[in-house]
């Protein structure tokens, strides 16, 4: 019985950590989309931009994120601000069985968590492009991944008052992507457009991204990785009630995906008469988005249709933020913001818990929190250091501002 | 000895290297180049905003040849590169001073 119960933690535990190692690999997802929709000018930044804010998100969630969120704290909304982490599971404590004994290891979960946090701050990278200063970015990446995610995610994961409330939210809509997009429209709104994005009369200028290959390339990334960042968050795999959940995740996830895609190309052509690439690869982001909220609960009928709605949202979303001249380059407020919420109030439709006051509270909260947050520390670095390259740096391209180096150098000399 | 510039659609290229091949034609040169003339730009859509593309890609084929096949160049280039439709581009005939083989400085027609 022993042996049985020492491989099921080892299964367990192995399979966080590959589930991690798949939402982990999001971050290549999330470089190739962003550099593949941005101009080729800007190409090199947006790269380092992407693997420095992952390395970032790890340090901050290993010193002070991880403890914030996951500590025990005497309060429902003041977390525990401690440093690090405890010990690993005793043999002694995972033997015992029982509902309390831990089934898998503590530097497992916290592989698992911290990833999550680097998808959120991926978020903001992507609507940022072209013309944010590069160590303004990182700063507030600081801020993000040490304090404002974690706070919030306290609050729901970490047992807090939404948590209490009876909020739902199985993989993180709202905890992961909403507050991601939060923090970027918060961003987007101090920063300002993209030069020539908008015309005075309030027209749109399309600024084409430099590489279709790789937003799809990026895009599928994302879609793989996501069946760690949905079917991870089930926790545990090693009984055959789990091991069917997990599947039915996968199975959801997926069908969620496939339905975003089908209607946002469906969406865009009937709206523009062009079937739409990037609407299309933002319309399956917008199906895993919205399904992960509650990938479990639903049939795969329903997750298809979870997702669809997601893929319509999107579409009417980018053009909306677009009409209020919040300049997006790679729809990312839309995709996991305004499709974000679309998840946390279908979880209503599937989860017998779930109730609207509930989740539009979680809603609510979470994206007050961290958009208003996110807006007084952006203002706060645009005061010190600014945040916003020159106009003439911005013509150029930030690769050569910030980064001194072209990602396609031409005409270079050895000599 | 004339010089040929013909701007010509991208994709009567391989034709008209085939039909100046067949009457004698040695060597030609190709360029990638942006235009417009009366087919002006078309428009595309990015993310549900037009915009205008005002410069088309075309193909340049330049051909130095002697002055004596000059119409027969201008009719194989004209017989293969024409669809009948808008953008189908142009021919420019110029005279050409001199020319010369760089590996082994023979000039003239001979160089050709």
């Amino acid at each position: 019985m022993d042996a049985v119960k020492e491989l099921a933690y080892a299964m367990d535990t192995f399979y966080f950590l590959v589930s991690g190692v798949l939402v982990m690999w999001m971050a290549a997802g999330f470089a190739m989309l962003e550099a593949g929709m941005v101009r080729a000018k800007n190409t090199a930044e947006i790269l380092i931009k992407n693997v420095s804010l992952f390395a970032i998100a790890c340090i901050m969630y290993m010193l002070v994120g991880y403890s914030i969120m996951y500590g025990s704290s005497d309060s429902s909304i003041i977390p525990n601000f401690g440093f690090l982490f405890g010990p690993d599971n005793a043999k002694d404590a995972v033997l015992a069985g029982g509902d309390d004994a831990p089934y898998y290891s503590v530097m497992s979960d916290f592989f698992f968590q911290v990833v999550f946090v680097a998808t959120a701050m991926s978020i903001v990278s992507g609507a940022v492009a072209e013309r944010m200063k590069l160590w303004s970015f990182l700063a507030f990446a600081v801020v993000m991944t040490g304090f404002i995610y974690p706070i919030q995610g306290y609050w729901k994961w970490g047992g807090g008052f939404l948590d209490q409330l009876g909020f739902q939210d199985f993989a993180g809509s709202g905890v992961v992507h909403m507050c991601g997009a939060a923090a970027a429209l918060a961003a987007v709104i101090v920063l300002g457009a993209r030069k020539g994005k908008y015309n005075a009369d309030g027209s749109v200028n399309a600024i084409p991204g430099a590489n279709m290959p790789l937003a799809t390339l990026g895009t599928f990334i994302l879609w793989m990785g996501w069946f760690g960042f949905n079917g991870g968050s089930e926790l545990k795999l090693s009984d055959i009630g789990e091991a069917n959940a997990v599947a039915a995740i996968f199975v959801n996830t997926n069908m969620a995906a496939a339905g975003g895609v089908i209607a946002a190309m469906i969406t865009a052509r009937l709206l523009f008469g062009k079937t739409d690439l990037t609407m299309a690869l933002n319309g399956a982001l917008a199906g895993l988005v919205a399904i992960t909220a509650e990938p479990l609960a639903p049939t795969p009928i329903l997750a298809t249709f979870v997702g669809a709605i997601g893929g319509v949202i999107v579409v009417f979303s980018i053009l909306g933020l677009d009409k209020l001249k919040l300049d997006d380059p790679v729809g990312a407020i839309s995709v996991h913001g305004i499709v974000g919420m679309w998840g946390l109030i279908a979880v209503t439709f599937s989860n017998a818990d779930a109730t609207i006051v509930a989740q539009l509270t979680g809603l609510v909260t979470i994206f007050a929190w961290t958009f208003l947050v996110s807006l007084v520390v952006w203002f706060a670095l645009k005061a010190i250091m600014g945040v916003r390259v020159t106009e003439e740096e911005e013509y150029n391209g930030v690769d050569l501002s910030e980064c001194g180096l072209e990602a396609y150098p031409e005409f270079t000399s050895t000599k | 000895m004339k010089l040929i510039s013909a701007i010509i659609k991208p994709f009567k290229l391989d034709d008209v290297r085939e039909a100046l091949s067949e009457i004698g034609v040695q060597g030609i040169t190709a360029t990638e180049v942006k235009g417009f003339g009366r087919q002006k730009g078309h428009t595309e859509l990015y993310r549900g905003a037009e915009y205008v593309v005002d410069f088309l890609p075309k193909v340049k084929v330049e051909i130095a040849v002697a002055a004596d096949l000059t119409d027969r160049v201008v009719e194989a280039i004209t017989k293969a590169a024409q669809t009948g439709k808008i953008g189908d581009g142009k021919i420019f005939v110029f005279d050409l001073e001199q020319s010369i083989r760089i590996r082994t400085g023979e000039t003239g027609v001979d160089a050709l």
